[in-house]
């Protein structure tokens, strides 16, 4: 049971962060799980890659498996709704049909996607009729994808490259919110079945992933791209989600078609037990509703009316726009150049009014720090996110309405709980004072000092303090330094560390202020410094860039993991 | 960047005011006559410079801004220090935002030197016709204070330039007439005596 203790220990850390705990859940794997296979393949010595501290998986036994199985939500709810399901699930058997099933039916599915191409495509009865839920989970994934387009991280890129209008307007349901056994989209399904991807089989093990790239922008997916979103596929699809793997997976980068529910899972937002999944969702959803009902009419009273003010104002000053770089205008009345699409979105008066919703809320259950500047900025990547599993058009020509209403209020709680729990690991960057902040930024100061001993010296023969221009670094998480598409590559890795948004985070901005040392010993006075670290050309940046910047931070961690306490948060 | 430019002061000037009432493009219409409808909120603080003439003098203004919540802001006592101006600035059309500089020139006053040169601005004139602040009014409270008084259009450009020129000239006074060591590190201090002849400098003047 040492690593069995081990692994507890090692999550831990994060319980203080996240409601519940996020531990490792057995269940049906894909391939099937046989133990000896397991164990040969282990001695095989094929390593995940270091991104997270490997650990060994271990044979299951119901004693174990219900000792450390908890919702990633509630630990003890349902107890004897889990405990069945423990039982049943670890009959391996059941777990081995099971999973010949699911390669039985991805082979069906290649069969037939080869064979219609255009043509509607009735829902599967046969497939409807199957007892064993991940049958269906897989099914419902494979309509979901996207066609053909990579990780396309870029919202500036064009999507969708095959014209597909709505047949009746009506949009698909997202994974998560299509409840097992629904009959399948017909006309969607269509358009998804185009792709034409080599069956193969599942692959074990998963090969190293620190080299991955998910390019963004090619219509077509390379062959690594296609292995890589169906590794995911697998360990999605599962009756209990591998989150150790997940995480380890989604290091490297997320497919943008599974984006929207790695995140959700990553987050913790979502149980890694399949089954589990929509009466948790509905559950939160309905709880954050409840809390509109219960407090958004009270805005404008007197004690609420601050906050809502605040909120009030910074809301329409949003546009993705500001989130990559000002642009410049030099005469008045003219209009900017409307270069990123996502502007129209954010323009929307029901999208402001939805962070509106979100942030005020989020302000008045978390009075030590209320709403904060910058706090807002932080909603954004959710939110894009997530209504990106709806957009099938260009997202200039997206318009909100589109969507059904309860898809739209879906994505608002969501990306409710989703910020929540993000800043729930970063409270004391926005209490009174921001002492987190104020200790981050002292902390980066020490770690460059030890790591660009040049670069420190610099800035403080010019006087440049780090509070200076590392403040916002901290507050914003360096979506002001970042184009929106980079934040949300670099939040796949930060969701996939452990304390990524707090701890991490440091060592990817110490990264980045050295990243620029060439250009900073450039500079020769105060002046030109300053300017410079407050407008750091990234506007071309994408995944290559923030790739490579995540690796300098992954060596820097590593070099002063042990270092002394100063460097941890 | 202003490494070889030839200088003989460098000013710090910051800016302050609520949230909303167009500090950074005040900012960015006086330092790079630009103006942005959609300029995001101000985090942390930013930092832009513009170098003038004035009289004989050439001189560098180090123009602070920073976010108007000041609440939470950790970074205030650092903002000020060192500063020889600020831009005190309310909108025109929202009463509110004039009803705080009292509040603002509190925390002024803790903060930076008892003689900072100190211009009360109105901002937003092109908007006259939602005007909630009358001129007079204003003007009247300024004088009373010993505060500087503009009505400034970023938008438009209105005054802008006269607002900060105005507070360059009305610093240089105080500091004296005489020429002053280029430094691109510690900006001039005010003496607190005026008129002497000798230009006071303190070299380990922080830049904050």
């Amino acid at each position: 049971m040492s690593t069995d203790g081990n692994k507890k220990q090692f999550w831990k850390r994060n319980a203080a962060k996240v409601p519940g705990s996020i531990q490792h859940v057995y269940g049906a794997q894909h391939p099937p799980f046989d133990p000896l296979l397991h164990a040969n393949l282990i001695k095989a010595g094929n390593k995940p890659p270091p991104a997270t501290p490997g650990k060994p998986k271990k044979a299951t036994t119901f004693q174990e498996f219900e000792s450390i199985t908890s919702d990633a939500w509630d630990v003890g709810d349902d107890d004897d709704e889990l405990l069945a399901m423990a039982a049943q699930n670890l009959n391996i058997e059941v777990v081995m049909e099971t999973a010949n099933k699911v390669i039985e039916n991805h082979s069906k599915q290649q069969e037939r996607q080869r064979q219609d191409d255009t043509t509607e495509l009735e829902p599967r009865e046969e497939d409807t009729q199957e007892e064993v839920a991940e049958d269906e989970e897989e099914d419902e994934e494979e309509e979901e994808y996207r066609v053909g387009e990579g990780d396309v991280t870029s919202p500036e890129v064009s999507f969708a490259s095959q014209s597909s209008p709505y047949t009746d307007g009506r949009l698909v349901k997202s994974h998560s919110e299509a409840p097992i056994g629904s009959p399948k989209a017909g006309e969607r399904a269509a358009l998804h079945r185009q792709r034409s991807l080599p069956h193969r089989q599942p692959v074990i093990p998963l090969v190293a992933r620190m080299a991955d790239q998910n390019t963004s922008g090619t219509p077509a997916m390379t062959e690594r791209e296609a292995s890589r979103l169906d590794k995911f596929k697998q360990l999605l699809a599962g009756p209990n989600t591998d989150l150790e793997e997940l995480r380890k997976l989604s290091w490297s980068g997320i497919p943008r078609q599974v984006r929207p529910i790695t995140w959700k899972l990553l987050s913790g937002y979502l149980p890694a037990n399949a089954e589990r999944r929509d009466s948790v969702l509905q559950r939160k959803r309905q709880e954050y509703f409840g809390f509109i009902q219960q407090y958004y009419d009270s805005r404008n009273d007197e004690h609420h009316q601050d906050t809502y003010r605040q909120i009030h104002i910074d809301i329409p000053r949003m546009s993705p726009e500001s989130l990559v770089l000002q642009p410049k205008v030099t005469e008045i009345h003219i209009d900017i150049p409307r270069t990123n699409p996502l502007i129209p979105l954010f323009q929307q008066a029901s999208v402001q009014e939805i962070f509106e919703r979100i942030l005020f809320i989020w302000a008045i259950r978390h009075p030590a720090s209320g709403y904060v500047q910058g706090i807002n900025d932080l909603v954004t990547p959710f939110f894009v996110v997530y209504v990106f599993e709806y957009i099938e058009e260009e997202v200039e020509n997206f318009d909100v309405s589109s969507l059904q209403e309860e898809a739209l209020r879906n994505i608002e709680a969501d990306s409710f709980w989703c910020m929540s729990k993000l800043l729930d690991g970063i409270q004391d960057n926005y209490t009174f004072a921001q002492p987190g902040i104020q200790r981050k930024v002292k902390a980066l100061e020490e770690l460059v000092s030890r790591i660009d001993e040049s670069v420190h010296r610099h800035m403080q023969q010019y006087e440049v303090e780090y509070l200076q221009f590392a403040f916002r670094w901290m507050n914003n998480l360096l979506m002001r330094e970042l184009p929106l598409r980079c934040t949300i590559r670099l939040w796949d890795t930060y969701q996939a560390e452990p304390e990524g948004f707090s701890h991490f985070h440091l060592y990817v901005c110490a990264a980045f202020l050295v990243r620029w040392r060439k250009e900073i010993l450039e500079e020769r006075d105060f002046q030109g410094l300053m300017i410079l670290l407050q407008n750091l050309p990234t506007m071309h940046w994408g995944n290559e860039e923030v790739s490579v910047l995540l690796a300098e931070a992954y060596r820097l961690k590593f070099a002063f993991a042990d270092a002394p306490n100063h460097y941890k948060r | 960047m202003g490494s070889d430019e030839a200088y003989n002061f460098v000013f710090k000037v910051v800016l302050i005011g609520e949230s909303g009432v167009g500090k950074s493009n005040l900012l960015s219409r006086f330092t790079k006559n630009e103006f942005s409808h959609d300029s995001r909120t101000t985090i942390g603080v930013e930092f832009s410079t513009r170098t003038v003439q004035l009289n004989s003098f050439t001189i560098k203004a180090q123009i602070w801004d920073t976010a108007g919540l000041e609440r939470y802001r950790a970074i205030t006592s650092a903002y000020y220090r060192g500063a020889v101006g600020a831009l005190l600035v309310y909108d025109i059309t929202k009463h509110l935002t004039y009803e705080s500089v009292e509040r603002w020139l509190k925390e002024l006053y803790e903060h930076a030197k008892p003689n900072i040169v100190v211009m009360l601005v109105g901002n937003k004139t092109d908007l006259e016709s939602e005007r909630s602040v009358p001129t007079e009014e204003a003007r009247d409270f300024a004088e009373k204070k010993g505060l500087l008084f503009l009505e400034t259009s970023a938008l438009a450009s209105t005054n802008v330039e006269a607002a900060f020129n105005n507070v360059l000239e009305e610093i240089h006074k105080r500091v004296g007439s005489t020429e002053g060591v280029r430094s691109s590190i510690s900006a001039v201090s005010l003496s607190s005596s005026r008129g002497e002849n000798a230009e006071e400098q303190k070299p380990c003047c922080r830049n904050l």
